[in-house]
């Protein structure tokens, strides 16, 4: 794991990060550099504001009327939030993955296909759809039923559909928002052996409610409590030797 | 009061109101049955086949059938867009506020409005003012003013009961806000609003006094060839067969009823029909 | 950008869609009104809305409204009379006491009810109902109010089973079990706990049907006749306003004529009528559903 911090690249950068739900505050002067190829874990007890924090980077939040920010958050060397940037643009670069697995009702071939396709992908749509399909995992189960709707599948297999269909969009980054916490014990394994083989080709911004989950998976991991981040560091480092106390009572299960 | 006493009651109250349902399902069969009968002997080819004339066993309901066919055609094709848009923006785009909700009360009301008043409507508007007379134009153009705001209404619903997490799907993906609407909204949504499009077109087809008052004859003895024709309908056809005297003109509207009756039950067939073969998808 | 474009676009296209709608309110109110002035300038408001005759097609002309009013009102009565007590019977059997089953399979029975044409009800009373009533009533005119009646009450039955369904549906089912606690019978549940709870929502309901009742046209076109009076009997030929319309409208009329103007005053007439009940009765329904949320 040490090896993997030495050569790390900055893929995404939080400054001055604050962000609010009309006159609520829920997100407090984050600072935070998120390194590319690694799993960064956010953990934190529910209400923290980790999954806010996650949908503001790819500006999901753009749609809640009563969103504000200040500060920046820096990708590929510019402001997201910036005067020129685009969302439709960010998004393509900045995927996600949702805490409830959301297939849209059509086929599983069409479910993977259909983010490229309209935006204005012109390679062969079947080979794409082929290799996320493997690179999700998921191709050896489903390869014979392309055609059949998505919301036939189980749970764990809607899920990785999802993560499919975010990597046929060849991300940068992928957000995952809890994405286990409606799926039973062995669909979760699954998805995490699944995040672990992604790193090597994505950045991976994970929020959890799972301690045990972010200390699996994850090469980093921030703690974020009533929208402050508390510490932020190696994992291995924060479920041992966190330096603040808060952390460590969290990680003990003293209170969340 | 003894309990047995309260049971009796209980049971007799029970007994009403199942018979007060029955009697519903009376009403319609008696209605049908009573069509059939008066109607069943008028109907054969020449009826379909025929202008309507003077003398009742020459009379047919050619021109008020097709006039019908055009109408609901003309009407769909101005409506549909029409409407889907409207939902589309209310559900998808307005921001929800005064306006929005003013509109939503309007619309709720035009829904109700009686359809002579859109009659009214269309003979000021259409017939004298655009100058369109007695057309089809003007006969589609008021029934689509008619059905609009109930087709809206139930485009709504349908649109509004996507679940949002396939709206964040299709963002996290890139999509621009038309695309998250006309390829994800849209088509989830589409079984139900083709539900309500076909409802609020059966309406349409049986409605009558608008079409009376922009000028829909009841005596055509030619097909319309465009939509600038004058036209007569089926339920104007029967209107005008009802209201003589004469027994075999009543026969005649009772064939031209029964038509029309088929046309209704054709078009819902084709809309279960159509939302199941849509509703493919959504397991 | 392209799409950025096509975003923009599209969002105003749909605007303009909306548009119309509004644009239909504002157009019927602006020409119903328009006309309407041009019908007050030549005849009093006051002997418009309290005029006892109504004769403007024969000469003396007399434009007193109430003859049609009136002949409305009988209608709306006489359907309710039979609308209400069936429809409420039928939505309490369909909701407290029917199968799954039966209530699938009756409420869409109910809405084939409501989607035949209403020139098939007209059709339907006059070559069934009248020769009923006049088999029992041999004094009844061959148009008469009761036929029409009856046939309209059969026209809003459907809505009025289904809006009281929905009020009893919507009620919790707590309430019901409160009372069955109390050892109450389910006629005493019906009447005593159920139809009192869920009134605010039969009230609009009946007040949905009403206004329904009084626009309805070809029914009483048909079968009520084209005699303007004031009476109290059922069984004699009358008018209503909406019959009125047809009747001017069937002759040909000429755009400048007195004649012309008469249909967008009693327009209007029945335009502010159906609009106040209409919005007191969604006001009610969306209020209780608030409510019940």
């Amino acid at each position: 794991m040490n090896d993997r911090l030495v050569d790390k690249q900055i893929s995404l950068e939080a400054r001055d990060l604050s962000i609010s739900y009309g006159e609520k505050q829920v997100i407090q002067q984050v600072n935070m550099k998120i390194s590319s190829h690694q799993v960064t874990a956010v953990i934190g007890p529910s209400g923290c504001g980790k999954s806010t924090l996650l949908r503001t980077i790819n500006r999901m939040n753009d749609f809640i009327p009563t969103f504000s920010m200040e500060g920046e958050i820096i990708f590929q060397g510019r402001n997201i939030y910036g005067p020129y940037s685009d969302p439709g643009v960010i998004r393509q670069k900045i995927g996600m993955v949702f805490q409830r697995p959301n297939p849209f009702p059509k086929s599983i071939y069409k479910n993977v296909i259909w983010g490229p396709k309209i935006n204005g992908y012109t390679g062969d749509l079947q080979e794409l759809a082929e290799d996320a399909l493997k690179r999700a995992a998921l191709w050896e189960e489903v390869k014979d039923r392309l055609n059949e709707s998505a919301l036939r599948l189980s749970g764990g297999q809607q899920q990785r559909l999802c993560i499919a269909r975010a990597i046929a969009m060849n991300p940068d980054v992928i957000l995952m928002d809890e994405p286990c916490s409606a799926l039973d014990p062995s669909a979760t394994a699954r998805i995490e052996d699944l995040i672990k083989e992604l790193r090597d080709n994505y950045t991976i911004v994970i929020v959890t409610h799972n301690m045990q989950q972010a200390a699996r998976i994850s090469d980093q991991t921030a703690f974020l409590y009533e929208g402050d981040l508390i510490e932020y560091g190696v994992t291995k480092k924060i479920f041992t030797q966190p330096d603040k106390k808060k952390t460590e009572d969290y990680i003990t299960g003293r209170f969340g | 009061m003894k309990r047995t006493q309260r049971k009796r009651k209980e049971q007799l109250f029970i007994w009403i109101c199942r018979a007060a349902t029955w009697s519903a399902i009376a009403i319609l069969l008696t209605l049908l049955f009573h069509v059939m009968r008066e109607g069943i002997e008028w109907l054969d080819l020449q009826f379909l086949d025929s202008f309507p004339s003077r003398k009742p066993e020459r009379a047919g309901i050619k021109s008020a059938l097709w006039g019908s066919v055009w109408l609901i055609g003309l009407t769909a094709m101005i409506s549909i867009p029409l409407s889907i848009a409207s939902a589309l923006y209310l559900e998808e785009y307005a921001p929800k506020n005064r306006w929005t909700r003013i509109i939503e009360i309007n619309l709720a009301n035009l829904a109700a409005m009686p359809s002579i008043l859109y009659g009214l409507l269309g003979l000021a508007i259409f017939v004298r003012y655009f100058d369109l007379e007695s057309s089809l134009w003007s006969g589609s153009l008021t029934l689509s003013l008619l059905v609009l705001p109930v087709v809206v209404i139930a485009a709504k619903g349908s649109i509004r009961s996507v679940p949002l997490s396939i709206r964040e799907g299709a963002y996290a993906l890139g999509a621009r806000r038309w695309q998250v609407v006309f390829y994800q909204v849209l088509p989830s949504a589409l079984p139900g609003i083709m539900t309500g499009i076909i409802l609020a077109l059966s309406r349409a087809m049986g409605e009558t006094a608008p079409l009376i008052m922009v000028g829909a004859l009841s005596y055509i003895a030619f097909l319309p060839e465009g939509p600038s024709d004058p036209f007569t309908a089926l339920p104007v056809q029967i209107y005008n067969w009802a209201s003589r005297p004469q027994d075999e003109f009543h026969g005649l509207a009772a064939g031209g009823i029964i038509v029309l009756l088929i046309l209704l039950l054709t078009l819902n067939a084709g809309a279960v029909f159509i939302r199941e073969k849509l509703q493919r998808y959504k397991s | 950008m392209l799409s950025r474009w096509i975003d923009h676009t599209v969002h105003l296209l749909l605007a303009l869609c909306v548009v119309i709608t509004i644009l239909t309110t504002l157009v019927v109110i602006v020409l119903l009104g328009k006309e309407s002035i041009l019908f007050f300038q030549q005849v009093p408001l006051w002997d418009f809305l309290l005029g006892t005759r109504w004769e403007p097609l024969l000469e003396p002309k007399s434009f007193g409204v109430l003859p049609l009013v009136v002949g409305t009102l009988k209608i709306v009565f006489g359907s309710i009379v039979i609308a209400l007590p069936l429809g409420l019977l039928i939505a309490t059997y369909l909701s407290e006491f029917a199968s799954t089953r039966f209530r699938s399979t009756v409420k869409p029975v109910l809405e084939i009810l409501a989607g035949i044409p209403t020139v098939v009800y007209g059709y339907f009373a006059l070559t069934f109902v009248t020769p009923i009533i006049r088999t029992l009533f041999p004094d009844t005119q061959i148009f008469n109010a009761a036929s029409a009646a009856i046939v309209v009450g059969i026209m809003i039955l459907p809505m009025i089973s289904s809006l009281c369904d929905d009020a009893f549906q919507a009620l919790p089912g707590s309430l019901r079990e409160g009372a069955y606690a109390l050892g109450a019978t389910q006629f005493e549940v019906a009447v005593q706990v159920i139809l009192p709870s869920a009134a605010a929502r039969v009230g609009a309901a009946v007040i949905l049907a009403l206004s329904r009742a009084i626009g309805e046209t070809m029914a009483v076109t048909l079968a009520a006749g084209a005699t303007p009076q004031i009476s109290l009997g059922f069984l004699e030929s009358i008018q209503t306003m909406t019959a009125y319309i047809v009747q001017v409208s069937l002759g040909d009329i000429p755009a400048d004529g007195i004649e012309y103007l008469t249909c967008y005053a009693v327009g209007l007439l029945l335009f502010i009528m159906t609009l106040i009940m209409n919005i007191i009765g969604n006001h009610f329904i969306t209020q209780t559903r608030k409510l019940h949320l």
